[in-house]
C-alpha cells in the first residue's frame, strides 16, 4: 500500500468514525442509534487494520478482527436487548436536556477544542496516524456530552461506549495500540461494564417503571 | 531458589487466594441451585461465612514476607514483570489486609442479622461472598500490578464487581446508587485510561520499548525524557480519573450514595481501602509526571482538588441527616487531607499521608461496621431517629463513638499523629496559605461529625428496648480501635517501612 492510499483510507475510516458520533447526537430513535454505534465500531476496527497492513504487523490484524466483533457486534447487540422495554416511549430519547440543533453546534465546538488540545501530540510526531488524533479526542468529548445531556438509561450507555471507542481510537492512532494484555483487559472491562449496566437497566424498570434518569432522585443531601 | 519461590508465592497469594475463594463460592452457588434455604439457625452465623477470612490471612502473610524482601531494593517481581512489590506496595497490602480482616470478621454477624430479618438467605449469602472475594482479588491486583495498564484494568474491575454489592437490595435507592456508581466511576476512570494511553505515547516517543512503556519502575526511571506538553495533559486526565475513584471532586457524586447503600462490611472495604488504592495509583503516575514536569504543576492541581473536596465535604457534613452518608462525607474529608499531604509532596508529608491512609482505613472500618449494626438494630439510617444509644447498647455505642472520635482526629488514634504531620509538613514547605484554610475546614467537619454523633449516642432513650452486642459483632470493632490506637502511639516497627514507602514516591 502506498503512503498516499494509506493516508486516504485512514482519513476515511476516521471520518466515518467521527461522523457516526455526530449522527448519534442527531438521532433520537434509540434502536437506530445502536445501529450507528455498530457502524462506528466497524470504522474503529478499520483503524488498526490499516495501520497493521501498512506497517506489516500481523498482530494488529487479529486485534482489528476482535474489535470488530466486540464493538461492531456484541456490544450493540447487548444494547439492543436492553431496549426491549414495555412502552414505546422507552425507545426514544424524548426530551434530551439539549435540543438537536444545539447538540450539533456543540459537537462542532468540541471538535475544534479537540484540535486545540491535541496540538502537542501531533507536534511530537507528525505521521498520518497522529494527524488524525483530534478525531479520537472529539469522539471522547462528544461521548461525555451525550453522557451528561441524555436522560434515558440506554442513552447514557451509548455515551459511555462513544467515550470508550474514542479512547481506543486514540491508542491506535498514537501508538499502534497499547500492549495486548492491556487491550484485552480493557475490552473485557468494557464488556462487563455494559453487562452490569444492562442488568441495572432491567432492575431500574422493575423499581421505577421506566428508564428515565430524572426519576433517580431518591438520594440527595 | 527456595527464597525466589517463596517471594513469588508471597506476590501471588494476595490475588490468587481471593480469586480461588470467589470461584469456590461461585461453584457452591451453582451446585446448590434450587430453592434457597436458610443456611444456619436463627441468630447464628453460618460456618461458611468464616471462610472469607482466609483472604486477609493470605494478604497479611504475603505482606509480611515481602516486607523483609523489599527493604533497600528497587522492588521484586513475579510472573515476568506482571506483579511487583516495593515498600509502598507492602504498606498498602498491610492496610488492605488489616481492613479486610476486620470487615470479613464482621461479615458473619452481619449476614446472620440480615438472614434473621429476612433480607437475605443462604443463596444471597454465597453471592455476597463471591463478589466480596472477587473485589478483594481485583484490589490486590491493583496494588501489586507493575504495569499501569493492568493497574487500570484492576481498578475498573473493582467498580464492576462492587456494583451489585451497592445495588444488592434492588430497592429504588439501591438501584439509583448502583447506576450512578457505575456510570460516574466508569466514565471517570476512562479519563485515567486516556491519560495512561498518552503517557504510553510519550514513552514510546522517548524510545522506550512496547513492553516497558507502561511498566511503572521503567517509566519512573526514564520519566525525565517524556515530552512535557503531552505529560501535562496526561497527568490532568489521570488526576481527574483516578480522583473519581478516590472520591475527589469533580467526579465524587457517586460516593455518598454508593457508600450509604452498600452492606456495612463492603462500605468499610470501599471507604477504608479502595479509595486509598486508587489514590495511590494517582500518586504513582504523579511520580512520573513530576520527573518530567517538575513538582509545581501536579502540586497545584492536587492542592486545588484537595481544598475543593475538603470544602464540599465539610459543608455537607454540617447539614447531614443520615449517619451512613455522614461517614461517606467523612471519607471524602480524609481523602482530601491525604491529597493535601501528597500535594505538599515532601518525604515527611508523604509519610504522614501514608500513615493517614492506614489510620483512616482502620477507623472507618470500625465506624461503618458499627453503623451497619445500628442500622440493623434501629431500622433507620436517619440521625434524628436514633436517640440514647449509649444507654441502650453501650458496647455498640462506645464502638461507634470511639471510631467517630478517631475520625475526628482525636488522640490517641493514629489520625491525630498523621493530621499533625501533614500540617507541619505543609508549613515547613511554605504552603501555610493552603494549610490554614484546610485546618479551618477540618474544624468545621469536626463540629459536624461531633454534634451529629453526640445526638445519636446521648439523649433520652425513651421506651426503646435494650440490645446486646454479641461477641462476633463486637470483637472486630474492638480490634480495629485497638490497632488504630496502637498505630498512633507507637508506629515503631513500621517506621522503616513507612519511610521506604514515602521514598518510593519521591523517587529517591
Amino acid at each position: 500500500m502506498t503512503e498516499a492510499l494509506y493516508t486516504q483510507l485512514l482519513d476515511l475510516a476516521c471520518g466515518a468514525f467521527l461522523l457516526a458520533a455526530v449522527v448519534v447526537l442527531w438521532l433520537r430513535e434509540l434502536t437506530v442509534v445502536v445501529r450507528v454505534l455498530a457502524v462506528q465500531g466497524v470504522a474503529l476496527a478499520a483503524i488498526p487494520l490499516l495501520i497493521g497492513w501498512y506497517e506489516d504487523e500481523a498482530a494488529l490484524l487479529g486485534i482489528s478482527a476482535g474489535l470488530a466483533l466486540l464493538r461492531g457486534g456484541l456490544l450493540p447487540y447487548l444494547l439492543n436487548r436492553a431496549l426491549t422495554g414495555p412502552r414505546d416511549s422507552e425507545h426514544r430519547e424524548t426530551r434530551p436536556l439539549v435540543n438537536v440543533a444545539a447538540s450539533l453546534l456543540t459537537a462542532a465546538l468540541l471538535t475544534l477544542l479537540a484540535y486545540a488540545v491535541t496540538r502537542p501530540l501531533v507536534a511530537l510526531e507528525a505521521t498520518p496516524a497522529t494527524r488524525a488524533l483530534p478525531v479520537g479526542f472529539a469522539v471522547v468529548l462528544i461521548g461525555f456530552f451525550v453522557l451528561v445531556t441524555r436522560r434515558r438509561a440506554p442513552s447514557q450507555v451509548v455515551g459511555f461506549l462513544l467515550l470508550d471507542n474514542g479512547i481506543t481510537a486514540i491508542a491506535f492512532l498514537a501508538a499502534s495500540g497499547v500492549p495486548v494484555i492491556v487491550e484485552l483487559g480493557v475490552s473485557f472491562d468494557v464488556l462487563l461494564a455494559v453487562l452490569v449496566l444492562h442488568i441495572l437497566t432491567t432492575r431500574m424498570r422493575a423499581a421505577f417503571g421506566g428508564t428515565d434518569l430524572d426519576e433517580l432522585r431518591e438520594l440527595h443531601d | 531458589m527456595a527464597s525466589g519461590t517463596l517471594t513469588t508465592l508471597a506476590l501471588t497469594a494476595p490475588v490468587a487466594v481471593p480469586a480461588l475463594l470467589a470461584a469456590g463460592f461461585a461453584l457452591a452457588e451453582w451446585r446448590a441451585g434450587g430453592p434457597p434455604h436458610r443456611g444456619a439457625p436463627p441468630g447464628r452465623p453460618a460456618p461458611a461465612d468464616w471462610l472469607g477470612l482466609l483472604t486477609p490471612a493470605a494478604i497479611l502473610a504475603g505482606a509480611g514476607r515481602l516486607a523483609a524482601e523489599v527493604h533497600g531494593t528497587e522492588g521484586t517481581f513475579a510472573h515476568g514483570r506482571l506483579l511487583r512489590a516495593d515498600a509502598l506496595t507492602v504498606w498498602l497490602l498491610l492496610t488492605v489486609g488489616a481492613v479486610a480482616a476486620l470487615a470479613l470478621a464482621a461479615t458473619p454477624a452481619h449476614l446472620a442479622a440480615e438472614r434473621d430479618a429476612g433480607r437475605a438467605d443462604a443463596r444471597t449469602g454465597r453471592r455476597y461472598h463471591v463478589l466480596v472475594q472477587a473485589f478483594l482479588a481485583a484490589m490486590c491486583l491493583a496494588v501489586l500490578a507493575a504495569n499501569l495498564g493492568v493497574l487500570w484494568v484492576a481498578i475498573e474491575a473493582t467498580t464492576i464487581v462492587t456494583a451489585f454489592l451497592v445495588g444488592h437490595r434492588r430497592t429504588r435507592n439501591s438501584v439509583e446508587a448502583a447506576w450512578k456508581y457505575v456510570v460516574i466511576c466508569s466514565a471517570g476512570i476512562a479519563l485515567a485510561l486516556l491519560g495512561i494511553v498518552l503517557l504510553y505515547f510519550a514513552a514510546r516517543q522517548a524510545g522506550m520499548s512496547e513492553a516497558l512503556a507502561l511498566d511503572w519502575p521503567a517509566l519512573a526511571a526514564h520519566a525525565d525524557r517524556l515530552d512535557p506538553a503531552v505529560t501535562r495533559l496526561a497527568i490532568v486526565l489521570i488526576v481527574l480519573g483516578f480522583g473519581a475513584k478516590a472520591g475527589l471532586v469533580p467526579l465524587h457524586a457517586w460516593l455518598p450514595d454508593a457508600h450509604s447503600q452498600a452492606p456495612a462490611p463492603v462500605s468499610a472495604l470501599m471507604s477504608g481501602v479502595l479509595l486509598a488504592v486508587s489514590f495511590t495509583a494517582l500518586l504513582r503516575c504523579r511520580t512520573i509526571a513530576d520527573a518530567a514536569l517538575g513538582p509545581g504543576f501536579t502540586r497545584a492541581v492536587l492542592l486545588a482538588v484537595a481544598l475543593l473536596t475538603l470544602a464540599l465535604a465539610a459543608a455537607l457534613l454540617l447539614a447531614q441527616r443520615d449517619y451512613k452518608r455522614m461517614l461517606a462525607y467523612s471519607s471524602m474529608e480524609h481523602m482530601s487531607l491525604i491529597a493535601l499531604g501528597a500535594a505538599v509532596g515532601t518525604p515527611l508529608a508523604l509519610r504522614a499521608s501514608l500513615l493517614h491512609i492506614a489510620g483512616h482505613g482502620l477507623a472507618k472500618t470500625v465506624a461503618f461496621c458499627a453503623a451497619g449494626r445500628i442500622l440493623q438494630q434501629e431500622g433507620t439510617s436517619r440521625i434524628a431517629e436514633v436517640r440514647g444509644l449509649l444507654a441502650r447498647s453501650p458496647a455498640l455505642a462506645a464502638g461507634f463513638g470511639m471510631a467517630v472520635a478517631a475520625l475526628a482526629g482525636l488522640p490517641p488514634f493514629s489520625l491525630f499523629a498523621s493530621e499533625l504531620g501533614i500540617v507541619r509538613a505543609g508549613f515547613s514547605a511554605g504552603l501555610g496559605w493552603a494549610v490554614v484554610p484546610a485546618l479551618v475546614l477540618v474544624l468545621v467537619a469536626f463540629a459536624g461529625l461531633g454534634t451529629r454523633s453526640a445526638g445519636m449516642l446521648l439523649g433520652d432513650p425513651g421506651d426503646r428496648p435494650t440490645v446486646r452486642l454479641g461477641a462476633a459483632a463486637g470483637a472486630p470493632l474492638l480490634a480495629g480501635l485497638a490497632a488504630c490506637a496502637a498505630l498512633g502511639l507507637a508506629a515503631g516497627p513500621l517506621d522503616g517501612l513507612l519511610s521506604d514507602a514515602a521514598a518510593v514516591l519521591t523517587g529517591s
